[in-house]
């Protein structure tokens, strides 16, 4: 698994696909364990990036001057 | 110069014109003319002509493209203006104009007026569709936005998207957003951050003002620039109560600027609390998860799969008893055909070596059908048979 290169919405969509799976109560023992296992870690990860996220901003400049 | 001296003094018509020109330009300079305008006709060199006219007289106009670049709002045929520019004559017509170089709508209801004209205009064409309109994605991790870097709005937007959803990136294309030039500043910087590609959703916004302030949202080009944009578009101009056309074409209009970074940002504690119930939920969803699981083993250990198991088992064992018992039986009866064949044949043996005997004249004694072998176990009160080679008789 690559949870090194998912942006926090990439998790945070992933978490609640894990919540619907446990909740439809469909996938196997094992399968439900590693799910729970997944998101848990997921929560934490979530939680600890948005409590600590920073506003970045960045200012663009059109090039007025060309073609009007 | 004293025209009319001479009686005989003949002008040629251009020689009039010019002087008529001269005249007219020199002695008016700069007016301005209030009326309404009709024949309105944008020239595709990007000048236009039109004709200002009033109850009982009309006055041809024109106005090039470097001057009405600098109008803000739409001309239409009706609309009552004021123009401000120089009179002049134009020879090869032998008509007087005027120059344009400004106008202004006539008051604040002629501005109404054609904001009710180019809304109805663009309504028809289509760029209010609401079926056209691009949704906002939850979860924003660039917006871009279009509005003064230095204004008051821009540093509400910020602090709003500070306390809901610091995880995303902004990306500001500062724009003038009144006065000349306003409206096409606005539409490049849409265009500037719509062709990034990179953006999920595109804020245009400025604080509160009157409606000339607000007019550059007005304009037709920023109408036509947010309707033409991939990435969709928030707009956020004035108060609550200020609609403009930009909001009819947006995908989403906020009443303010800092609402609409509202309605484009999640909440982060909404986010926090989500996670936080994350943690309970699923836990005790896991928990329940693996309860079911102990049930559904502890109901498949009294199931009849289970059961049927030992009626399998019982009937092995009675089939193998049976054979058991089949195997014995034959067995037996073997045994003892096979005893009865030997006894048979040990029988005529033995008569065999009797026979023999008897032949040789000697006699057999049976008492009792047992044979008497010794004298002494001769009882004289017994039936006696005695068994001679030929044959056995009976002596009482």
């Amino acid at each position: 698994m690559s949870t090194k290169k998912k942006t926090f919405e990439d998790s945070l969509m992933r978490l609640k696909e894990i919540s619907d799976l446990l909740e439809e109560n469909e996938v196997g023992l094992d399968e439900s364990i590693k799910l729970y296992e997944e998101g848990v870690k997921l929560a934490k990860e979530c939680y600890k990036t948005l409590s600590e996220a920073q506003l970045k901003i960045k200012e663009l400049k059109a090039d007025l001057e060309n073609d009007i | 110069m004293d025209l009319f001296k001479k009686e005989e003094n003949i002008f040629s018509v251009t020689q009039i014109t010019n002087s008529v020109k001269r005249l007219l330009e020199n002695s008016f300079g700069n007016v301005k003319v209030v009326g309404e305008i009709s024949n309105f006709k944008p020239h595709f060199s990007g000048h236009w002509y039109f004709t200002l006219k009033d109850a009982s007289a009309q006055i041809s106009c024109t106005m090039w493209k470097s001057a009405n670049a600098r109008v803000r709002f739409t001309l239409e045929d009706g609309m009552k203006i004021v123009v401000s520019g120089n009179l002049s004559v134009y020879p090869p017509r032998g008509t007087y104009q005027i120059d344009v170089h400004s106008m202004q709508a006539d008051g604040v209801g002629e501005l109404q007026a054609a904001f009710e004209r180019l809304k109805a205009r663009l309504a028809d064409e289509g760029l209010f569709n609401q079926e056209l309109k691009k949704s906002i994605p939850t979860l924003p991790k660039k917006i871009g936005i279009v509005t003064a870097i230095d204004s008051a709005a821009f540093k509400d937007m910020v602090s709003v998207a500070q306390r809901r959803y610091p995880l995303v990136e902004l990306f500001v294309a500062s724009s003038r957003v009144q006065g000349e030039g306003a409206a096409e500043n606005i539409a490049k910087n849409i265009k500037l951050l719509d062709s990034r590609g990179d953006l999920d959703v595109i804020i245009i916004g400025r604080g509160g003002g009157s409606l000339e302030d607000l007019w550059a949202f007005n304009e037709e080009i920023v109408a036509r620039t947010i309707f033409e944009a991939k990435t969709p578009i928030i707009s956020g101009v004035g108060h609550e109560i200020d609609f403009t056309i930009a909001d009819f074409v947006a995908d989403l209009r906020a009443p303010t600027p800092t609402a609409s970074m509202e309605l484009a940002t999640p909440n982060k504690d909404d986010i926090l609390n989500y996670l936080e119930n994350y943690f309970e939920e699923s836990t005790s969803i896991i928990n329940s998860i693996i309860s079911s699981f102990k049930d559904k083993i502890s109901d498949l250990i009294i199931s009849y799969g289970f059961k049927s198991h030992n009626h399998i088992l019982n009937n092995n064992i009675q089939n193998l008893d049976n054979y058991l018992f089949r195997i014995e039986n034959g067995l037996n009866n073997k045994i003892q055909k096979k005893m009865s064949e030997l006894e048979i044949k040990s029988n005529i043996i033995s008569s065999f070596n009797t026979d023999n005997i008897l032949k040789r004249g000697f006699s057999l004694v049976k008492q009792d059908n047992v044979v008497i072998s010794r004298g002494e176990s001769f009882d004289f009160d017994k039936k006696t048979k005695i068994k001679f080679y030929d044959k056995e008789i009976e002596i009482k």
